[in-house]
């Protein structure tokens, strides 16, 4: 940032988290006000406050159980840590970039599969119809995740609501849609 | 001027009701509107989750077009379409190069030109001037305005409201002759996409959130996001489990609050389209 005249030189993840999305894990200085707000952190396995303590380290196991960590896939993106953070770190921008990781390193916790299913089976429905298409996606993540019967008695109140469109609303542009996600995702085979 | 829309996908889909409202209100105050013309998903956290460059293409390609088809303004009545088309909207204003980049992926020109309305701002600047002189059934119910995440964070870059106690959904409710109350979880998030993948959250914390507004005497919750109003009306069964009792307050759209308050018809504001039965 041109307005900040600090320079920055921590090694390690928390280096890549600074050169990827301009957090500086230093900037923390566990006041715990994240990992209290945060509506997810009991479910954690290490709480906001804690992610940003292990990444401070430098130590290479601790980074290594940060990007293995449940945490950063529960993490709802709610963006509550950051609206509470007296140092503006904004935490929600340096998750995302940690699962890009862990996903690219396949480290992924293995417990977050589901939430991980979740994530591609909805973007398959974007990359085939533009949109996310609720029946489609249904379909694929329970192949993914053989979770068959969970919500199953969601879909008839649903339909009968006028809830669920059985014909995908396609878009025109398919071609440009493919070529966006060609030129993105695929090339790190998310 | 027409005010450009754009619906997103629960709007089409599991949440029409929504944008039946959200037009029904709309035609009602004579306001000219057009659709995105073939308009895409923004990704929502799907995208942000896995793919940093998609989750900046995808609604990227939104505002190219709403540019291309010569609108000033769109409103984004979903909150999290609204918040990441307004991040997307900062990020390649603030970085040339990767506004360059982006468009090179999208094969669109982008210029940032288009300014983007949540609900809220559309009605406060459309409606509501001539709201109470409208309305000809006053909504006469205690409710709990609840916001959710994205109407009012991430902050720095939505700028809209106050990000802890805001109230303008509150102050617009008043208008219909509403009573909005007092209480805690109005910013408090109800699992959005967690829905599916981790249902047993969502009842925990949607389960907190409807449980406040009962205690505190609720009788109706006015959103302005198809995701917390579908964890908080289709998820009711797992938020009584979690809460141990039968709450059966109903979750509205503050389109369609205002929709009843200006005597539009039911149906045409999707009220039986709700798991929890609108009695209000």
């Amino acid at each position: 940032m041109s307005s900040d005249p600090h320079q920055y030189v921590i090694s390690g993840l928390g280096g890549e988290v600074f050169e990827n999305t301009e957090v500086k894990v230093s900037h923390c200085y566990q006041c715990g006000k994240c990992s209290a707000g945060c509506p997810l952190s009991e479910e954690m396995d290490y709480p906001p406050s804690m992610i940003m303590r292990m990444l401070q380290t430098g130590n290479p196991e601790l980074e290594e159980k940060v990007l293995r960590s449940f945490s950063i896939w529960v993490c709802l993106t709610c963006e509550m840590c950051y609206a509470r953070c007296p140092m503006s770190i904004d935490i929600p921008k340096m998750m995302d970039f940690l699962r890009e990781k862990a996903i690219e390193e396949k480290k992924a916790n293995p417990k977050a599969k589901q939430i991980i299913s979740f994530h591609k089976s909805f973007l398959d429905s974007v990359k085939y119809t533009g949109k996310m298409y609720e029946i489609g996606f249904y379909a694929d993540y329970k192949t993914r995740t053989l979770k068959i019967l969970d919500d199953m008695l969601l879909v008839p109140p649903m339909i009968k609501r006028g809830k669920l469109s059985i014909i995908p609303e396609l878009i025109k542009d398919r071609s440009g849609i493919a070529s966006i996600f060609r030129k993105t995702i695929k090339k790190n085979k998310t | 001027m027409t005010l450009g829309f754009y619906p997103g996908c629960s709007l089409k889909g599991s949440s029409r009701e929504y944008a039946e409202s959200v037009l029904a209100v709309v035609k009602a105050f004579n306001i000219q509107i057009q659709e995105i013309d073939d308009w895409n998903c923004c990704g929502a956290t799907a995208a942000h989750s896995l793919n940093k460059e998609l989750s900046l293409a995808l609604p990227a390609r939104v505002l190219s077009l709403a540019e291309k088809q010569g609108l000033k303004e769109i409103v984004v009545p979903c909150a999290a379409c609204y918040a990441r088309l307004s991040m997307t909207q900062h990020e390649l204003l603030k970085n040339p190069e990767l506004k360059t980049r982006i468009a090179e992926i999208n094969n669109l020109e982008y210029n940032g030109t288009v300014s983007i309305l949540n609900v809220i701002q559309m009605l406060d600047r459309y409606v509501t001037p001539n709201l109470e002189s409208r309305v000809v059934k006053p909504f006469g119910h205690k409710v709990a305005c609840y916001y959710g995440c994205y109407l009012v964070r991430p902050h720095e870059i939505l700028n809209f409201d106050r990000v802890e106690e805001p109230l303008s959904m509150d102050t617009l409710m008043a208008k219909t002759g509403a009573t909005p109350i007092d209480w805690a979880f109005k910013t408090e998030c109800c699992g959005a996409s967690l829905s599916i993948s981790r249902t047993s959250s969502v009842g925990r914390l949607s389960g907190k959130i409807v449980g406040d507004a009962s205690d505190r005497g609720a009788e109706a919750i006015i959103v302005a996001c198809p995701m917390c109003q579908s964890n908080l009306d289709m998820r009711r069964k797992e938020i009584n489990s979690y809460l141990g009792k039968r709450i059966d307050i109903p979750v509205l759209y503050i389109t369609q609050a205002i929709g009843l308050a200006i005597g539009l018809d039911r149906k045409a504001l999707g009220l039986q389209r709700h798991f929890v039965k609108v009695k209000v």
